[in-house]
C-alpha cells in the first residue's frame, strides 16, 4: 500500500556567495509544483550539501551559484556525490553563468544548467522529469 | 548503489550503519512501506532517549535542537533530529528549512537530520514521525530530538511520541489568559521560555509559574527554564532538567507508561491509515447512489465493515493516556 511520495529536492547555497533570491524563488517553484525542498542556507560547503542529500534522502539537488566560483563548486559537488557512492542523485544547477562554462559543466556531469531568463516552468519540468526518471523502477 | 533495492538489501545496509540506510529506511516509512523493515528491526528499539520540542513558530525550535545537540554532542552520544515543517494543503509540495539552523552538524557523522513535511497530518508531526524514530532508535542513535511544525494550541501529539517533551515559549505573546488556555501548556514536561533577554521574559516566567500553580501534579512538577539558544545561554540548565526527568521516568517506572502510550498511539495510526484509505473507497463508492440521505449512507458504509448503528465505538480501541489531553482526531 504504497503512498505516493513526493520528489525531495535541495536548494543550495555554496561558498562565498550571499545572493539567495534566486534560490527562493526556485524553491517556492518546485513546492508549487508540489515537491518536498530542503533548503540548506547560505555559505554550505559541498561536503555539507552532498550530507545533507544523502541524510535527506533527497531526488535531486539544485545549486545556485552566482559568486563566480563555478567552476569551482559544481565539480567539488559532483566529485563529492561520486565519492559517496551517491551520484544517481540528479544534480543541476543555476546562476550567472557563461555559456562555454555551462557546456563543460554539463559534460563534466551537471545534469543542467539554468541561467537568467529560463522560464520557471521549464526549471519545474526538467526537475519533475528527471527526477522522476530516478524514482521510475518504483511506479 | 540502486535506488530501488529490495527489503533484505537494504536492512544489511542498515545493519552495516549506512546513513543512506536509515535516510531510505524514512523514505519507506514516508510511503507508508517501511513495515517490513520495522518488523525486523523493531526488537533493537527502545534504546534511544527521546525527546519532543514544540511551540509556536519563531520560538527557536530549530535554534534550541540546534544547540542541545551540541550538548549531546559534547557528552559524546550519538544523535537524530527529526524536524518536522508543514505541507501545503493545496499542492502538497513543502519548504522544510529547519536545516539552516543545524548547519554547524551536517559534517558530524554522528548527528543525523531528517526534515519531514507533515503531508496534512494535523497532530504537529508527519504520520511517518513515530517510524522514523523507531528506525533512528534501532540504527543505535542515542538521543532522537523530535521537532514539531510551528503550534498553536492543540497539537499535542508530540507528548505520545517524545519520552520528555519541552515546550517553548517566548516572552510578549499574549496574555496570561493566552497562558492558561492553550493545550499545549498541558502537555510540557519542561517549559522553556526562550529568548529571555527580551524585556517581557520575566512577566511570561511568572505568568507560567502561576498557571502551574493552579494545576494539580502527581508525580512530576514542570520545571521551568529560561534560555536564549543563540548563544547557548540556560542550555546547561535546560540539559540538567531533561537528565532529572528522564532520571524521574526511570525510578517511577513512568518509562514503561510512556512507551506504552507511544506504542498505542502508533497502533491508532497505523489501523486509522488502512481503515481510512477502504474507507473512501467504500464512501465514494456509496456517493455515487442517487436520492440516498446521508445518514442512510453512512449506515450502509459502516455495515459494509460489520460495524452498524452504535457498535462501532466498541470496534475501534482508542488510546487516550494522558489526562486532560483532548481534541486529538
Amino acid at each position: 500500500m504504497a503512498l505516493d511520495r513526493p520528489l525531495r529536492v535541495i536548494v543550495a547555497k555554496a561558498g562565498l556567495d550571499g545572493h539567495d533570491r534566486g534560490a527562493k524563488v526556485i524553491a517556492r517553484a518546485l513546492r508549487d509544483a508540489g515537491m518536498e525542498v530542503i533548503y540548506t542556507g547560505l555559505f554550505q560547503t559541498p561536503e555539507q550539501i552532498v550530507q545533507t542529500a544523502i541524510q535527506e534522502d533527497a531526488d535531486g539537488i539544485g545549486l545556485s551559484i552566482l559568486s563566480g566560483a563555478h567552476m569551482t563548486l559544481f565539480p567539488l559537488v559532483l566529485e563529492q556525490l561520486a565519492a559517496q557512492g551517491a551520484d544517481d542523485i540528479v544534480f543541476f544547477g543555476g546562476g550567472t553563468i557563461p555559456p562555454e562554462d555551462v557546456e563543460e559543466l554539463t559534460k563534466r556531469g551537471v545534469r543542467a544548467i539554468f541561467t537568467p531568463g529560463a522560464p520557471l516552468q521549464e526549471i519545474v519540468d526538467f526537475v519533475r522529469r528527471e527526477c522522476g526518471k530516478r524514482r521510475a523502477p518504483a511506479a | 548503489m540502486p535506488v530501488q533495492q529490495s527489503t533484505d538489501a537494504l536492512l544489511r545496509e542498515f545493519e552495516e550503519h549506512h546513513p543512506r540506510a536509515l535516510a531510505r529506511a524514512i523514505s519507506l516509512a514516508e510511503a507508508g512501506s517501511a513495515g517490513p523493515l520495522i518488523r525486523q528491526v523493531y526488537e533493537r528499539t527502545g534504546r534511544a532517549m527521546t525527546i519532543g520540542l514544540t511551540g509556536p513558530p519563531g520560538v527557536g525550535k530549530s535554534t534550541l535542537s540546534s544547540a542541545l545537540v551540541r550538548k549531546a554532542r559534547s557528552l559524546g552520544k550519538t544523535v537524530g533530529v527529526i524536524s518536522v515543517d508543514p505541507s501545503s494543503p493545496f499542492s502538497h509540495g513543502a519548504l522544510l528549512g529547519d536545516r539552516i539552523r543545524l548547519a554547524e552538524h551536517f559534517l558530524d557523522p554522528d548527528v543525523f537530520i531528517r526534515s519531514m513535511a507533515s503531508h496534512g497530518h494535523l497532530g504537529g508531526l508527519s504520520g511517518a514521525s513515530a517510524d522514523a524514530v523507531l528506525l533512528m532508535d534501532a540504527f543505535g542513535l542515542d538521543i532522537v530530538f523530535i521537532e514539531t511544525v510551528g503550534v498553536g494550541q492543540s497539537e499535542i501529539e508530540i507528548a505520545r511520541l517524545a519520552q520528555t517533551t519541552l515546550v517553548a515559549l517566548q516572552p510578549g505573546s499574549g496574555d496570561s489568559i493566552q497562558v492558561l488556555k492553550a493545550g499545549i501548556m498541558e502537555i510540557a514536561d519542561i517549559f522553556v521560555v526562550n529568548k529571555a533577554d527580551h524585556p517581557m521574559a520575566g512577566q511570561l516566567r511568572r505568568e507560567i509559574r502561576s498557571m502551574m500553580e493552579m494545576l494539580d501534579f502527581s508525580g512530576w512538577v514542570p520545571e521551568l527554564v529560561a534560555t536564549q539558544a543563540l548563544d547557548g545561554t540556560g542550555i546547561n540548565e535546560l540539559w540538567g532538567a531533561i537528565e532529572a526527568h528522564v532520571a524521574y521516568l526511570n525510578e517511577s517506572g513512568e518509562i514503561e507508561e510512556r512507551r506504552r502510550e507511544a506504542f498505542v498511539q502508533q497502533v491508532h495510526q497505523l489501523v486509522l491509515g488502512r481503515l481510512e484509505r477502504r474507507l473512501a473507497r467504500s464512501i465514494s463508492q456509496v456517493a455515487l447512489c442517487a436520492g440516498i440521505d446521508p445518514y442512510a449512507a453512512a449506515e450502509g458504509v459502516l455495515r459494509q465493515f460489520g460495524a452498524g448503528e452504535e457498535s462501532d465505538d466498541a470496534a475501534l480501541p482508542v488510546g487516550r493516556p494522558r489526562a486532560a489531553v483532548k481534541g486529538l482526531a
